[in-house]
C-alpha cells in the first residue's frame, strides 16, 4: 500500500460526511456535546461563519456570535466529534473567504446581507445567472 | 531488551480521542519482520536474533544476500537488524518466523528509534542552545556567537588546549535518536499500522524500530498503573 493512502484511510474514518454545505458568511447553529462530570447533553451555538481554515482532517471553522454585546468566536475542528450537528440557518452573502472585518463593525453594518434575496446563487445549488 | 519491530515512518495526521481533544499523532507501518537469522553462543559467541524487514527486488539485492535470507525461507529483506536476547530467549525464536505487532499489543508506551533529519552544519544557538548575545547595547556582528570558549584548561586541570567535549558549531543531526515514551494511541495488529502521538525521529519513509517502552517518567508510570487496573 502506498504511504500516503495509509494515512488517507486513517483520515477518512474521521472525516465527517455528515455535514451540511456551509460557506463562509453562513449563519451557523453548532450542536455541540458537553460532558459536565458523567452526563453528556448538547449546547447551542449559533452565530456567522467568519472563516473556514484548514483541509480535509485539520479543517476548522470560526464562528462569531454576540452574547450580551460581547463577541465571542469558537474555533471548532469541523472534522470533531464534539460536534453533534450544524445546521445552517441563514444564507450570508460574503464576498471574502475571511469576514474578520466584523469583529469592528457594531450595529446594523455587522449583519451580512441575504443571499436568497436577488443573489446569485444559495450555497450548494448550481450557479443561476439572473437577469 | 527484547526484540523491536521494525518500521516505515509514513507521516504525520490527528486524530481525535473519545472527548473530542485533538491528538497529533505519527503514522508507523510495521512489520512483518521475519527473523533471518539466530546467533547462538556456542556458534557466534553471543546470542542474537538477526531480523529481515522491507522489501526489495532480487536485481537490487546481493547475491549473498539474497542467499541469506533464502535459507530463512524468505525474500530478500531491505534491512537486516540484530537484537540481542539471552541463550534462553532465542529458544523461542525459529528461523523465518513472522513477528508482527502482537508483541506490542497492550503496552500503553513505546520507544521509537530511528536516524534524526540531517540539519548540516549549525551554530551553537541552535544545535546546543545557546542563547547568542545581545540584540543591542552596543553588540556588534556577534549577536549568534558562542561568548567565549574557556581558557586553556586540559582534562586533567591544567595545561593548554580546550576541554574535550566543548560544545561548538558542528555538524548536527542525522544521528540515532530514541523518542522515548511515546503514547500508544492506536494499534492494529492486522495491518501492521502503529499510531504514537507526537513527532519522531526522521524523515517520512525513514526506517524505525519500536519497541515497548523500557523506562517510564513519573506520570507516565501512574498512568500505565491506571490503565492496567481499569
Amino acid at each position: 500500500m502506498a504511504l500516503q493512502t495509509i494515512i488517507e484511510n486513517i483520515n477518512n474514518a474521521t472525516l465527517r460526511t455528515d455535514h451540511p454545505r456551509i460557506d463562509v458568511g453562513d449563519t451557523v447553529r453548532l450542536h455541540l456535546r458537553i460532558i459536565e462530570g458523567q452526563k453528556e447533553r448538547v449546547q447551542m451555538f449559533e452565530g456567522v461563519l467568519i472563516a473556514r481554515t484548514g483541509r480535509g482532517i485539520t479543517e476548522m471553522i470560526t464562528v462569531r456570535r454576540i452574547v450580551e454585546n460581547m463577541g465571542v468566536e469558537r474555533i471548532i475542528p469541523l472534522n470533531s466529534p464534539k460536534i453533534a450537528k450544524i445546521e445552517a440557518v441563514r444564507r450570508g452573502d460574503a464576498r471574502r473567504a475571511k469576514l474578520y472585518f466584523l469583529r469592528e463593525r457594531a450595529g446594523k453594518s455587522r449583519r451580512l446581507r441575504d443571499r436568497r434575496r436577488g443573489m446569485k446563487h444559495v450555497a450548494g445549488s448550481p450557479v443561476v445567472q439572473q437577469g | 531488551m527484547s526484540i523491536a519491530i521494525l518500521g516505515t515512518k509514513v507521516g504525520m495526521t490527528r486524530v481525535f480521542d473519545e472527548g473530542g481533544a485533538s491528538i497529533p499523532v505519527t503514522v508507523i507501518q510495521c512489520g512483518p519482520c521475519v527473523v533471518t537469522q539466530i546467533r547462538t553462543v556456542e556458534k557466534d559467541g553471543y546470542s542474537a536474533v538477526q531480523v529481515g524487514f522491507g522489501e526489495m527486488k532480487a536485481r537490487n539485492s546481493t547475491i549473498p544476500l539474497i542467499g541469506h535470507d533464502f535459507k530463512a525461507g524468505t525474500t530478500p529483506k531491505r534491512v537486516h537488524q540484530e537484537f540481542r536476547v539471552t541463550s534462553e530467549e532465542v529458544a523461542n525464536y525459529a528461523l523465518g518466523q513472522t513477528l508482527t505487532l502482537e508483541s506490542l499489543a497492550g503496552n500503553k508506551f513505546v520507544d521509537v528509534t530511528g536516524i534524526s533529519k540531517g540539519k548540516g552544519f549549525q551554530g551553537t544557538m541552535k544545535r546546543h542552545r545557546f542563547k547568542g548575545m545581545f540584540a543591542s547595547h552596543g553588540t556588534e556582528r556577534k549577536h549568534r556567537a558562542p561568548g567565549s570558549i574557556g581558557g586553556h584548561c586540559s582534562n586533567r586541570g591544567f595545561g593548554g588546549g580546550l576541554k574535550k567535549g566543548k560544545k561548538m558549531s558542528g555538524h548536527m543531526g542525522a544521528e540515532q535518536i530514541t523518542q522515548r515514551s511515546a503514547d500508544l494511541v492506536r494499534i492494529d495488529v492486522e495491518n501492521g499500522i502503529l499510531l504514537v502521538k507526537g513527532p519522531i525521529p526522521g524523515p517520512n519513509r525513514a526506517i524505525v524500530t519500536v519497541r515497548a517502552a523500557v523506562r517510564l517518567n513519573r506520570s507516565k508510570t501512574k498512568r500505565a498503573a491506571e490503565a492496567a487496573k481499569a
